[in-house]
This record gives C-alpha cells, structure tokens and sequence, in this order.
C-alpha cells in the first residue's frame, strides 16, 4: 500500500444546508414537478393537451426572464425589488411612443432600453454611493411605479400596433410561443455565462466573499453594476412581451411581479444570502410555479388560493432539507 | 449641541418642521393644531405598523408579512364582530393581538427553529396569509353595515381631545419606547443588530430573540388588522395590499439600517410621520395624489443616501481605506 496522503480537498463552497441535502437540489426539484405533472395529469382531463401545455408557459416565461437575471444578482449577493417597477415605467414609455406614432421595432428598443437606463440607475447607487440593495430598490420601486402613475393616472395606453402582438401571443413553430423560446433561449446563455465563463465564478465568489474578492483584484462594483444592469435589461424585455400579450398599458401592471420572480429563484435553490445557486434549478423553478398555477386553474382553483400553494411550496421545499438533516442527525429540536 | 445634533431624529424632525412649513406657504391652515391632529391620527396605524417591523430589522431579519397579517386577523375580526356582534370590543381587540401573535410565532418558528432566512419565510407567509384571508372569507367582503355601531366607533369616539386611535398609538409608542430603552430585551435586540456572535458570547439567546420580535411584529399586525378595518369600514382579501413596503420605507426614511442594530422609536414614528404628512398634503395643495408613490420613492432614495453617511462604523476605516486605494 502507498502511503500518498489524500488531495486536499478545498471545497469550493462552504457546507450550507441546502446543498449539503442528500439530494442535489436540481433532482429534488425535478422530483417535485413530475409528481406535480402527474398530479395534473389526473386530476384534469384537459391537461395532456399541447395547447393546453403551452398557454401553461405564458404563466412563467416573463417572470422566467426577470429571475434568470435576479439569480445571478442574488448570488452576488444583492437583490433587486423594482423590476416588476420597471415593468411598468418600462411599458408606460412604450405606451407614449405609442401615441407619437413609434413602430413595432422602435416599440421593442424604447421598452428595452428603458428597462437598463433603470437598471443602471439602481446599480450607480448601490455601487457607487455603497448603499444596501433592498432599501435602494424599495426606493426605486416606487419611484418608477410612481412616475408610471404620474404618467398615466387612471388612464390606460392602448392602441399598440398589429404586428407589435407577435412578441406575446405569437408562435415560432406548432405550440411553442415566441415567449418560450426567449426564455430557454435566454436560460441558456444564463448557464453558460454562470456556470461556464469567469465572469460567472467570479459572481459566486463575490457573493461569497466580497472583501476578499476585492483584495484579490475582482472588480466586485463594476460586476455587480453590470448584474444590475442585466436585470433592468430582462425587465425591460418582459415589459415589451407583458405589454404585448395585453395590449394596453395600466400603471398598475405586472403588480407583485418582483416577489414572485424572488420566489422563483429561491426556489431554484439559489441561496438567498448569496454565493450559491443554478440556473437550471430557477428555470426546474420557474417550470414548477407554472404547473401549479395552471393545473390548479384548471381545476377552477382561484388565484389567490393558488398563492397560498405558492407560498407553502417556498417555505416546505426550503424547510425540506432541513429537516430531513437533522431527523439523520437525530437532533430535531 | 454638537452631540445633539448627531441624533439624526433631530434632522428628520428639522426635516418634518420644513415639510410642514413648505406646505403652509401653498396652504396656510395645514399647520394648525387640529390638522397636525388628524394628520397624526390619519398616521397611527402606519406609525404602530413601523415600530413592530423596526424591532425586527433591528435584529438583521425582515417581516414581509406585516400587512398580510394585518389583512387577515382584519377579516377575522370583522367577521366575528358580523356573526356575533355581543363580543365587546375590548375583547375583539385581544383576539385580534392573539390572532396576530400566533401568525408572528409561525413566522418566528421557521426562522428560530429551521433557520430559513427571514425574508423567504416571510415572503412565503406574505402570500399564504393573504390567501388564507380569502379562504376564511370565502372571497366575500365584510361591508359597513355588516358590523356593529360599537366595532365602528370604538376608535373614532374622542378622549382627552384626541380619538381613541391617537391614544392608542401614543400608548403602543411609549411602550416600545419603554422596551427598547429600559429592559433587557430592548438591549439584546440592539445587541444582536450590532453583533450576534459578540451576543451569543453575553448570553443572549440570539434564537429566541428573534422569535420574540416575530411575534411582536405579529401581534402589532393583528392590532393593526382590526383599527385598519374599522378604520376603512370594509374588510376584504385586498386590504392593504403592498402595504408591507410602505412600512419598511417609513423605517429606513426614520433611519432604521436594514443591515440591523441602529434605530430608534423615535425614528420609526419620524419616518411614519413624515409619510403621512406627504399623502395628507398633496390633496390640499392640490397635487394629484398619482405624484405621492413617486415623492416617497425619492424620499426612501434621499433618506438612505444621507443616513449611509452617518453608519460608517470606525472599525471599518482601515477596510475603506484599502478598498478606495
């Protein structure tokens, strides 16, 4: 027998108790949507259907967009509360342009540029003033939704033009919607920008450590910035295809879209205290939120009552892992 | 006076003192004693809200779920009071502090017990509550003329010159103000803001602490629930939606650090004052109220910006100084 001591092993990561379940948190999740699919599959003869299945993803893919962005902001460890705000400022000034007489591709520009000019806004006062990124965007959220509804009032814009629905109701190919394909498309540069390129290590480390990312020579503001700036960007394309799908512009839209776009990603198992977290975990999340709110529509189970699924899912799925541990541990206190 | 002036209630106060000011040019009669009255009446249930919620982000945790909780014990005690309107009210008022406390310890259990941050289990409870509001309801609102004269205007009848509303706020003041500054527990919620592990190491039960702020929050949410229906004369599954944001803004504008251990009661009123003079004045200087979401915004922007000033910690220079360099 050699006498090698073992490779030191450095864990990448420090033992937290989500990842340290016994099941990897992405095969928990795939878990939980199957029995979910099955569940519906039973309980509603309409829900095998492809159309059916299809206007299922119109219940994620916007908020999908927004928290493929969120996740990697909350692993860097900030968070952004005012994209459901920027939603709305975001299609309000669609809306103008609307009445100036813009066109679908100036429409789809002003409604994405909007949403990084807010992007960036939220990301200059966090990362060159150094405030907190919850009070900031509690901020920024009412001031956007504000000068939505300073805008606007009680009125609505309509009028958006024909070929400017494609975004939201239109179809690539049979079922799969133009909404769809954006959000695995973008799911999908999300992973491998992550998982796959530096910037995306450095995103982990900072939400790790960012004194000592700093001391190391990660450009911690400057990326974290750019992650503000991705997130105003995702807003602003879930406000082009929202306002698509609608077509009209209330002050009041997407309303409550911030907490379940954080919702998605905690429950794709991104840790919310930052430094862990995938992108295929939010998108399992994102593809589970859906389910349940269309299979439980289809069982005429009204929205709010929904939540309450919503709700309950969160705080199990997290509290899951827990549990389980300590029971193994025998120490349930 | 130079250490008078680092209090930055002082500054918030100076700051109210020129907002009501720069309101009376446009409209002499805001500034009269019987307007700043019904202005801090109008402001008693956010003032109670925001004290409950600054007890916990004193400790580094968040409750999302204030005003689900508020909506839900809301429309128990409303329903209650149409189904049986004998109960008296004072007794309403203690179902509803047990209604609030016991949603608050479920909030504080999952964060004490299983550890799950603060704002996920409260971000859950935002939404299961509200839902569960509906379940109870059935989705049916519980209108005016469903509840009893007594339920109404138990908080409208005057005492002393000011409703029974203002008393009760003024009271809910003066015993935080008592708790943060004259009892053990009081000091373990700053001393765990500041340093929990420091705090494990004196003896505080960090743990259990923050339960007991969960509940506080809870109950002060239950209370909250039966003076905002009988306020408002209608309980339904919409009441105060959102509203869980404009108690946070009205702790960080009253100089609460959401990084936790620096605030006081004086701030939390501060701030839930200052809100409610802006959404009392716009409609008398003939602002559209749609400006008043926009005007808190920058005013949580403005408040934030100028207390990171003021918490940059001495220890923590050396760090800075590397970090600019």
């Amino acid at each position: 027998m050699t006498d090698t001591p073992a490779p030191r092993h450095i864990p990448d990561r420090l033992d937290k108790p989500l990842s340290s379940a016994i099941f990897s948190w992405e095969a928990l999740l795939v878990v939980i949507a199957s029995a979910i699919f099955i569940v519906n599959s039973f309980a509603s003869p309409y829900f095998l259907d492809p159309w059916s299945l299809s206007d299922l993803t119109f219940n994620f893919t916007e908020k999908g967009l927004i928290a493929l962005a969120m996740a990697l902001l909350i692993i860097s460890g900030e968070i952004d509360l005012s994209v459901a705000a920027i939603v709305a400022l975001a299609s309000t000034m669609m809306g103008m342009a609307v009445q100036a007489g813009a066109g679908t591709p100036l429409l789809a520009l002003i409604g994405i540029v909007v949403g990084l000019g807010c992007g960036a806004f939220n990301g200059l006062l966090v990362t060159r003033l150094g405030l907190p990124s919850i009070v900031v965007t509690i901020g920024t959220m009412s001031l956007f939704r504000g000068i939505a509804f300073i805008i606007l009032g009680d009125q609505a814009y309509k009028g958006y033009p024909e070929s400017f629905a494609f975004f939201g109701q239109g179809y690539v190919w049979w079922v799969f919607s133009f909404e769809l394909a954006l959000f695995l498309g973008a799911a999908l540069i999300y992973w491998f920008v992550l998982h796959r390129t530096s910037f995306g290590r450095r995103v982990f480390a900072i939400g790790n450590n960012p004194v000592a990312c700093q001391f190391s020579g990660v450009r911690v503001d400057r990326i974290k910035f750019i992650l503000f700036c991705l997130t105003g960007l995702m807003s602003g394309i879930a406000s082009v295809l929202i306002t698509s799908r609608l077509g009209s512009t209330r002050p009041s839209i997407a309303q409550g879209y911030e907490l379940e776009a954080i919702t998605m990603v905690v429950l794709g198992g991104v840790s919310i205290l930052g430094g862990a977290g995938s992108i295929l975990g939010v998108v399992l999340a994102a593809f589970i939120m859906g389910l349940v709110t269309f299979g439980l529509g289809l069982l005429n189970v009204p929205g709010i009552v929904m939540s309450i699924f919503i709700g309950l899912l969160l705080i199990i799925v997290i509290a899951l892992p827990i549990v389980w541990r300590r029971l193994r541990e025998g120490r349930f206190a | 006076m130079k250490t008078f002036l680092k209090y930055r209630e002082i500054w918030l106060l100076a700051g109210i003192v020129l907002l009501i000011g720069l309101i009376s040019t446009r409209f002499p009669g805001f500034a009269e004693p019987a307007n700043l009255r019904q202005v801090f009446n109008d402001t008693s249930i956010l003032m109670i809200l925001a004290l409950g919620q600054m007890v916990v982000i004193l400790t580094r945790s968040i409750d999302l779920s204030m005003a689900s909780n508020l909506c839900f014990t809301g429309m128990v005690v409303a329903m209650l009071n149409a189904a049986h309107p004998a109960i008296p009210i004072p007794l309403l008022i203690v179902i509803a502090l047990a209604v609030g406390l016991v949603l608050g310890a479920i909030n504080g259990f999952l964060v004490w017990r299983l550890n799950i941050p603060s704002i996920v289990v409260t971000l859950g409870t935002l939404t299961i509550y509200r839902g569960a509001t509906f379940v109870v309801s059935g989705g049916a609102w519980v209108n005016a003329d469903q509840m009893s004269p007594g339920f109404i205007n138990f908080q409208r009848a005057a005492f002393l010159g000011l409703p029974v509303l203002s008393w009760i706020a003024i009271i809910v003041i003066a015993l935080f103000f008592l708790a943060m500054t004259r009892t053990a527990i009081g000091r373990s919620i700053h001393a765990i803001g500041v340093n929990p592990t420091a705090s494990v190491y004196a003896g505080i039960d960090v743990g259990r602490t923050k339960f007991m702020v969960f509940c506080i929050s809870g109950m002060i949410g239950g209370l909250a629930g039966y003076l905002w229906i009988s306020r408002y004369v209608i309980a339904s599954v919409e009441v105060a939606n959102g509203y869980e944001l404009n108690i946070i803004a009205a702790c960080v504008i009253g100089g609460i650090s959401i990084a936790g251990g620096i605030g006081s009661v004086g701030g939390a009123v501060l701030g839930a004052l200052f809100l409610g003079i802006i959404s009392n004045a716009l409609p008398v200087i003939n602002i559209s109220p749609f400006w008043q979401m926009a005007i808190s915004g920058s005013a949580i922007i403005l408040a934030v910006v100028l207390n990171a000033r003021g918490e940059r910690r001495q220890g923590r220079i050396i760090l800075r100084k590397a970090e600019a360099a």
